[in-house]
């Protein structure tokens, strides 16, 4: 199993002639992927800042759809997921998946209507 | 791992010896551990975005907090953590070819590429640890009000950040350290600051170029600067100067933007540490030859297993803590 390595990534746009070709591959992909993030955490155009989609600013989007791209690759190619069977991978990816959405659901709803009870409220918090 | 065991109940599904997801016993419950570790973190990395969406206002601009880079003075947002973002994912790419090499028997390689694994993770928590220095220390120095709020100081002319020395007074006044062996013992004092609040109000009141900036980010994203009139009425409501950060008073805002980030770069840091040391553990058995010897690596692919999520770990708490 762990020796015969798919060699394919990007839905097999690219084609690897070896294990270790596939890793720099990655590593390099990765390192595009990082670059562009500070790069855009640094200038912080203002067309991202400024535009906001489901509450949230498109630019804190793009970071964290750049993130899950990245744990991706390192979840698929580093930790050989691409590799082992579907219903191991499945079991490994989609319950911590299921998990943590939940988690993020209730917490962050919950948050923010603290947020809403200190700013909306009959007590002042900066005395 | 292929060989084949006559043990007579092949047949039975129950009889042992069934592999159903093709991994080996040690592999499973090193993704048993992973499975339950990352939610873990995600626990803390929730609760992180708990706190923050409820004082979603005041809360701390992180490209402001983490500007320095070891032997350069100056304003450099992000580059460090970069860097170590990259430190780290060079070492998993260095701990994959390990992997590699060990499944082609080839001793050499796996301790060359260990090796070079462990110095990656060696380099990571030194940066880690100068982060946390730098951070504990201090930049520019602040006052905190009587509800906790965080006073900095800009100057007006150049509209850049003013530290304390810039304009405190130096005052004939004589403040001694508290020490619990010298007053009430459960009183002492952790650290006493280079001006009281006395000397920063004095000579904030004399110079008339300094203007104070408020937790309050405006709907530029950018904390608000008050005029001259605000800042002196507001300068009265300090009660305390805070230098640097810990887990109780934060030069850089909000209290508690100190105590995750001293819980989760932490605990993330403490996963790297132990990273290290077992990865050390296996770098000896593969020079005594323990795994030539047994016939595979998986010991290797195991313990890469566990960095590697060190790394995954690392690019959320990259994301949500330095760039969100």
């Amino acid at each position: 199993m762990a020796h015969d390595h798919k060699l394919e990534i990007f839905r097999g746009l690219l084609k690897f002639k070896s294990n270790t070709q596939k890793i720099w591959g990655v590593l390099i992909f990765l390192s595009i992927v990082t670059t562009v993030e500070v790069a855009l955490g640094i200038i912080k155009p203002r067309f991202l800042t400024h535009s906001y989609f489901l509450g949230m600013k498109l630019l804190n989007w793009i970071f964290i759809i750049l993130t899950l791209v990245k744990a991706y690759y390192i979840a698929w190619d580093f930790m050989h997921l691409r590799d082992e069977k579907t219903a191991l991978r499945r079991v490994i990816v989609w319950t911590p998946i299921f998990l943590v959405c939940y988690l993020i659901f209730i917490l962050l709803f919950e948050a923010d209507y603290i947020y809403t009870v200190y700013g909306d409220e009959f007590i002042t918090w900066d005395f | 791992m292929d060989a084949t065991v006559s043990t007579g109940t092949e047949d039975s599904v129950w009889g042992g010896g069934n592999k159903p997801l093709g991994a080996s016993y040690g592999k499973m419950m090193m993704w048993f551990f992973i499975m339950s570790d990352a939610l873990t973190f995600s626990g803390f990395l929730v609760a992180y975005g708990f706190s923050r969406f409820k004082f979603i206002e005041l809360w701390p601009i992180a490209d402001e907090v983490f500007t320095h880079v070891p032997f350069f003075h100056g304003n450099y947002p992000m580059y460090y953590v970069a860097f170590m973002t990259f430190i780290l994912i060079m070492s998993s790419v260095t701990m994959v070819l390990a992997v590699d090499a060990g499944h082609k028997m080839k001793q050499k390689s796996v301790i060359l590429y260990m090796f070079l694994t462990i110095i990656g993770g060696a380099i990571f928590v030194g940066s880690q640890a100068w982060e946390w220095a730098t951070f504990i220390k201090g930049d520019y120095g602040a006052v905190e009000t009587n509800s906790g709020r965080i006073l900095q100081f800009v100057n007006a002319e150049t509209g850049e950040r003013a530290a304390l020395a810039d304009f405190s007074k130096t005052l004939p006044e004589d403040r001694v350290k508290h020490v619990e062996s010298k007053g009430i013992w459960f009183a002492g004092e952790g650290y006493q600051t280079s001006y009281s609040l006395n000397e920063v109000v004095e000579g904030f009141k004399a110079t008339p170029n300094i203007l104070i900036r408020t937790e309050q980010l405006n709907e530029e994203g950018e904390k608000t600067l008050l005029d001259r009139k605000e800042s002196l009425s507001k300068i009265l409501e300090a009660n305390q100067v805070v230098e640097g950060a810990n887990l109780i008073h934060n030069e850089y805002g909000h209290r508690l933007f100190a105590d995750f980030f001293f819980f989760i770069t932490g605990f993330h840091g403490f996963h790297v540490f132990s990273g290290v040391v077992i990865n050390i553990i296996i770098f000896f058995n593969v020079i005594l030859g323990t795994y030539q010897r047994r016939g595979h690596y998986e010991m290797v692919e195991k313990v890469g297993l566990y960095w590697h999520f060190v790394d995954l770990v690392w690019v959320f708490v990259f994301t949500f803590f330095y760039l969100v």
